[in-house]
């Protein structure tokens, strides 16, 4: 069945750079060194990266970091974790949103 | 169209799917490479193919069921070898080596012969309840113990290693630290290989290394030397399953488009030869697990005046890939 999302189009990302290569350059050289070891291991940079893939709901990200989360040694209980960190997040942030609305009710309300 | 058939085609299928990667062969003549023998330093002696565990990614496909277990001829007649050569290490795997009842002696007589004697151990079968014996007798003769440890997680290492093996696990290596294992300046080396729990590659070998460090010692107490992280070779039970669940074709392209050809001057064929259970010689456990005889032709470690020659060419095809993906394989 044909779908927008295709896996075989995840690994022609760089394709993406042939007609504004000096920018594509520049986002991947930035993408690179983003995840390269610094302050954050390796390990903990794609687990929270595939928590934010799914905020962001992309396939590709989600394909790509569950394989890296697993390849630097993630199980799948702290990936799970890691999907309800941002979960509560997400979900925290409608939440809140409700002082608003309570905001609106009472200079509305008598 | 009848269901064997259909089976049959599909089989046929997965086989073509496999193979749609280049040869091993080929790309090293890409590469300008040549895969041959350096001074052979180790060797490896596969006691057999039993043991306790059905692991999932045994490129051997040991198990309680196999009768392949080496006898009291072969293991004289591979200490008499161990004596005709000066190697440096002697690494002594399976199967589960502890269940052969010739181990023992043949760590006696080989201990002189070798300054560091190496077991590979599931630690399940070294801490069944029947072995304390063997705890003993590693201390005794400073074996250094390479055990299996994939994970920090039970539900992954049993995933890949059975039912009831990570609590097994723990135990045992908690065992060993009692022994003296992996505290420094005992002299007795513990360290553990984590193979990845799927079909994909493993972790940065120094990342886990630190990781296991701390969550060992922390949950549990224990103390190790080394970690070394490999990939799972697709051969055996690894194969099968690869091929089961549908995933062969990618892992085979992951590993030939990891190809590093800095990584082929230090693979561990270069300077080791493997004997098997009955004392035939191959490069290494893998060409055993494949059925390609060290030579082309299957050579009786008794026929062996001393080590293998530098230079002569070494037997391989596409699962060599795992050992020249990325840094390599030691």
């Amino acid at each position: 069945m044909e779908t927008y999302y295709k896996p075989e189009d995840l690994p022609k990302f760089e394709e993406i750079g042939k007609e504004a290569p000096d920018l594509a350059d520049k986002f991947f050289d930035y993408y690179g060194a983003v995840f390269s070891e610094g302050e954050l291991t390796e390990r903990e940079k794609s687990l929270i990266a595939l928590a934010v893939a799914h905020t962001i709901q992309c396939p590709y990200c989600i394909d790509a970091f569950t394989q890296s989360c697993l390849e630097k040694g993630s199980n799948v209980a702290e990936m799970t974790e890691a999907i309800h960190v941002v979960t509560a997040i997400r979900g925290g942030a409608s939440l809140v949103h409700g002082i608003q609305m309570r905001n609106i009710v009472e200079k509305l309300s008598m | 169209m009848n269901s064997a058939q259909s089976q049959q085609e599909k089989a046929v299928d997965l086989k073509k799917k496999s193979m749609t990667i280049e040869p091993f062969r080929q790309t090293l003549a890409t590469h300008g490479l040549k895969l041959e023998r350096d001074q052979t330093t180790t060797l490896q002696i596969n006691m057999g193919l039993l043991c306790n565990q059905t692991c999932r990614h045994c490129h051997l496909s040991a198990g309680p069921g196999r009768k392949e277990n080496m006898n009291s001829e072969t293991a004289d007649q591979i200490a008499d070898y161990a004596k005709r050569c000066s190697f440096e290490v002697i690494d002594i795997t399976g199967g589960a080596p502890e269940l052969n009842h010739n181990l023992p002696n043949l760590i006696e007589r080989l201990s002189s012969l070798a300054p560091r004697i190496m077991i590979r151990s599931n630690l399940s079968a070294l801490n069944d309840g029947k072995r304390d014996h063997l705890f003993e007798l590693f201390k005794e003769y400073g074996v250094v113990i390479v055990a299996s440890f994939p994970s920090l997680n039970q539900t992954q290492t049993e995933s890949q290693r059975g039912r009831g093996t990570f609590s097994m696990s723990i135990a045992a290596l908690r065992k060993l630290k009692v022994l003296g294992y992996g505290a420094d300046g005992s002299g007795l080396e513990l360290n553990l290989v984590s193979n990845p729990t799927g079909a994909f590659l493993p972790s940065s070998q120094p990342e886990t290394e630190k990781r296991f460090h701390q969550v060992l010692s922390k949950k549990w107490g224990i103390v190790f030397n080394n970690l070394f992280t490999f990939a799972n070779v697709p051969l055996g039970r690894f194969r099968d399953w690869l091929l089961k669940s549908g995933n062969i074709e990618k892992y085979m392209e992951k590993l030939s488009s990891g190809f590093n050809p800095c990584a082929v001057e230090g693979v561990m064929c270069r300077t080791m030869v493997s004997v098997s259970w009955e004392g035939y010689l191959y490069d290494c456990d893998f060409n055993l697990a494949r059925g390609l005889p060290m030579g082309g032709r299957k050579i009786h470690i008794t026929e062996m005046a001393g080590a293998p020659e530098s230079g002569s060419p070494i037997a391989g095809a596409d699962h060599c890939y795992t050992c020249t993906a990325g840094t390599g394989f030691t």
